[in-house]
């Protein structure tokens, strides 16, 4: 819980990246030659927007009319019994419109794409989510939008697809290497390469090459700021502990971001350990990964010995990625926050007991923070208080559930979720 | 000895041509005999790709050759070993590799050790300036030409600044997009290499798209160099079995190695 006060400094002390994108080590751009002009412009537009009032009302005015912020804070008391009796607040993002968290980055973004003059953004998605996110904001300003999707993910989220679909964008299943998050990314380079001219690609989390780690926590932090004014009004004080999932890291930076001063916060993130991090068939990149290069940026990833990336696995789509943010791989060495792993049983536990006890059906992601907050609610006791970021809902994740569970019966279970609990029903 | 190779196209009046495979594609050995039949049709310059998993910068055509070298388990030490045995044909090799396969070897081992089997320099086409003060460091320090892209958006500022630290020869990216085969080499190619040569007195090369003997002569009516890299996969993709693939390989350096004699560089 205790945060050696040296490393809390050193973290505090660089919660912006240097010049040119780097917390640390980690963060910088290792891109093509050919994206460093589109990424100054980026760097440039971004930091002309920030500091223009106009544009802060309208991403304010859009958050408070059409995503329906501030996301309230719920506390949870029937699930606290589940853990340790410690209090745990739900920051609830699952209520924002498109159903996570990824809404506050893609309007930021999508502002800053039409203040650039850019006709069209395209983006990566996993779960969908950020998919679905990109092509709403897409529709409200008038965008063309094309979403890169991995061909795994395009089975496991099928009803996103057809949301995007139905919101009017493109969605292009990517059939190269191991079809899921990565490679969708790398398909969103190569198209953005091609087309930068007339093209923004809206990243949808904190990793990348700068600007985008930096920006994205930016437009996300308002997760963290709301939620300090509305734990202060509900408990008279600071958390202990604030938990929330990791895949690249954007729910996590939003709602750490604003407490890293605070030396009496315990942050912790946690990542899909799949099938366990021993077993090899997991996307645990903090826990388990070493420093290196992907997608632009120099941060933790899960690799071979030759420098290879590794293939992840996690029943969440969302987390099934092998890289993370710069910024998550600074607070790591730092000792600032603190990442462990949490399995594919032990989160479908956690979306269990959240649906029973609340009658809140969580993403299978946010779920991971669940699992985890309640382990920590244990070890810190009765008095602790801990906000858990809910950073998406479950609708998407019905059908995995419905399987895992077995709730309907005898559907015919996919191979990735067979390893489910067997017998176990809902 | 990339200066000198070049140094010998220009003494005849015309321009370098550079030939590209990923080590272990087709497999370990078809890699080296194709890239030996490219020498022995002309080809100036052989380019080895280290195969790696997430080829930003390449189209559909080098990803399914380098999924399948990295499926036949060709890693950094086959790529080595394949440099040495290529580089006995006499001509300098360069190795294009991405930057984490070099980072997670050991920036100064990668260096040496292919320094020491005879590798000449290395394109590295994530790697920009501002990250790359270590490896231009190692590069020196074993006698490598490190070779970084410029681009049709690069500024002025950006084209002095990368040109700079380029050794051997700058490598212009014809086209904004990634490699393969294009009906057209870009029209932006001829004032892009014409702004390098404002800021550098480096041989300039020209990448992506060029795959005919006609293209070859209009890269080098106005480059230094030209570089062929997914037709030359694209052949072997097709081939029915190793020895016309080899054979096919042959004929298409042959065809380029006669374009880039039919245009005038200085014209």
């Amino acid at each position: 819980m205790s945060t050696a006060p040296d490393a809390l400094s050193a973290a505090a002390a660089v919660t912006q990246p240097d010049s040119s994108g780097h917390f640390g080590p980690y963060g910088g751009r290792f891109v093509p030659e050919a994206l460093m002009a589109a990424l100054d412009e980026l760097e440039q537009a971004y930091a002309e927007a920030r500091s223009d009032a106009a544009f802060g009302a309208e991403l304010a005015g859009l958050h408070h009319t059409y995503t329906g912020r501030p996301s309230p804070l719920t506390d949870a008391t029937r699930l606290s019994e589940h853990a340790g009796g410690a209090r745990i607040l739900l920051k609830r993002e699952d209520l924002n419109h498109t159903g996570s968290h990824k809404i506050n980055n893609v309007l930021g973004q999508a502002l800053l794409t039409r203040r650039m003059g850019k006709p069209r953004v395209i983006a990566e998605t996993g779960a969908g989510q950020h998919g679905v996110a990109t092509a709403t904001a897409a529709a409200l300003l008038g965008l063309e939008c094309c979403v890169y999707m991995g061909e795994e993910d395009t089975v496991r989220q099928a009803l996103n697809v057809a949301r995007m679909r139905l919101l009017g964008a493109e969605v292009v299943p990517v059939c190269t290497g191991s079809r899921t998050l990565k490679d969708a990314i790398n398909e969103a380079m190569r198209d953005w390469v091609s087309t930068v001219d007339t093209t923004h690609y809206l990243l949808g989390t904190v990793a990348g090459p700068h600007p985008f780690p930096v920006m994205v926590r930016d437009f996300h932090a308002i997760i963290g700021q709301e939620t300090r004014g509305q734990v202060m009004e509900l408990t008279g004080r600071l958390p202990d502990a604030i938990a929330a999932c990791v895949g690249g890291g954007s729910n996590a930076i939003g709602i750490f971001h604003e407490f890293i001063g605070d030396e009496s916060v315990g942050l912790y993130g946690f990542e899909a350990a799949g099938d366990g991090v021993s077993s090899g068939r997991h996307a645990a990149t903090l826990v388990a990964g070493s420093p290196g290069v992907l997608h632009g940026a120099r941060s933790y990833l899960l690799q071979d010995a030759d420098g290879q990336t590794a293939v992840t696995h996690s029943i969440s789509a969302g987390l099934d990625y092998p890289g993370v943010g710069p910024e998550h791989a600074w607070l790591k060495d730092s000792g600032r926050a603190v990442y462990a792993g949490v399995t594919d049983a032990e989160a479908m536990e956690a979306f269990r007991l959240l649906c029973r006890t609340e009658g809140i059906i969580p993403a299978i992601e946010s779920a991971h923070a669940v699992y985890g907050a309640m382990q920590l609610g244990r070890r810190l006791g009765p008095d602790a208080v801990i906000v858990v970021n809910l950073s998406g809902r479950g609708d998407k994740d019905v059908d995995t559930a419905a399987r895992w569970f077995a709730v309907l019966g005898d559907l015919d279970a996919p191979a990735d979720v067979t390893a489910g609990p067997p017998g176990e029903q809902m | 000895m990339i200066a000198a190779a070049f140094a010998r196209a220009r003494a005849e009046d015309r321009a370098a041509l550079i030939g590209y495979l990923p080590a272990g594609f087709p497999s370990a050995t078809g890699c080296v005999r194709a890239l030996r039949a490219m020498v022995e049709a002309g080809v100036d310059i052989v380019e080895i790709g280290l195969p790696y998993s997430d080829p930003l910068m390449d189209g559909p055509t080098i990803q399914a050759a380098v999924d399948q070298a990295l499926a036949a388990g060709t890693g950094t030490r086959e790529v080595l070993a394949t440099v040495g045995e290529v580089a006995r044909c006499g001509v300098p090799v360069l190795v294009m590799t991405y930057w984490n396969p070099v980072e997670r070897y050991g920036v100064e081992r990668f260096a040496i050790e292919l320094a020491g089997v005879g590798g000449a320099g290395v394109i590295t086409p994530d790697l920009t300036p501002e990250e790359g003060g270590p490896w231009l460091a190692a590069c020196s320090h074993a006698g490598l030409d490190p070779v970084l892209l410029v681009a049709p958006s690069s500024t002025d500022a950006r084209l002095a600044r990368i040109t700079a630290v380029c050794r051997g020869f700058v490598y212009a990216a014809s086209t904004m997009g990634v490699t393969g085969a294009r009906a057209t080499v870009s029209a932006v190619a001829p004032g892009l290499v014409a702004r390098v040569r404002e800021v550098s007195d480096l041989p300039v090369a020209v990448g992506l798209g060029v795959s005919s003997g006609g293209q070859a002569a209009e890269v080098a009516s106005y480059a230094d160099g030209v570089i062929s890299g997914s037709a030359f996969v694209r052949v072997l993709l097709e081939a029915p079995d190793g020895d016309s693939g080899v054979q096919a390989v042959a004929d298409l350096a042959a065809e380029l190695a006669a374009g880039v004699r039919r245009a005038d560089p200085r014209a």
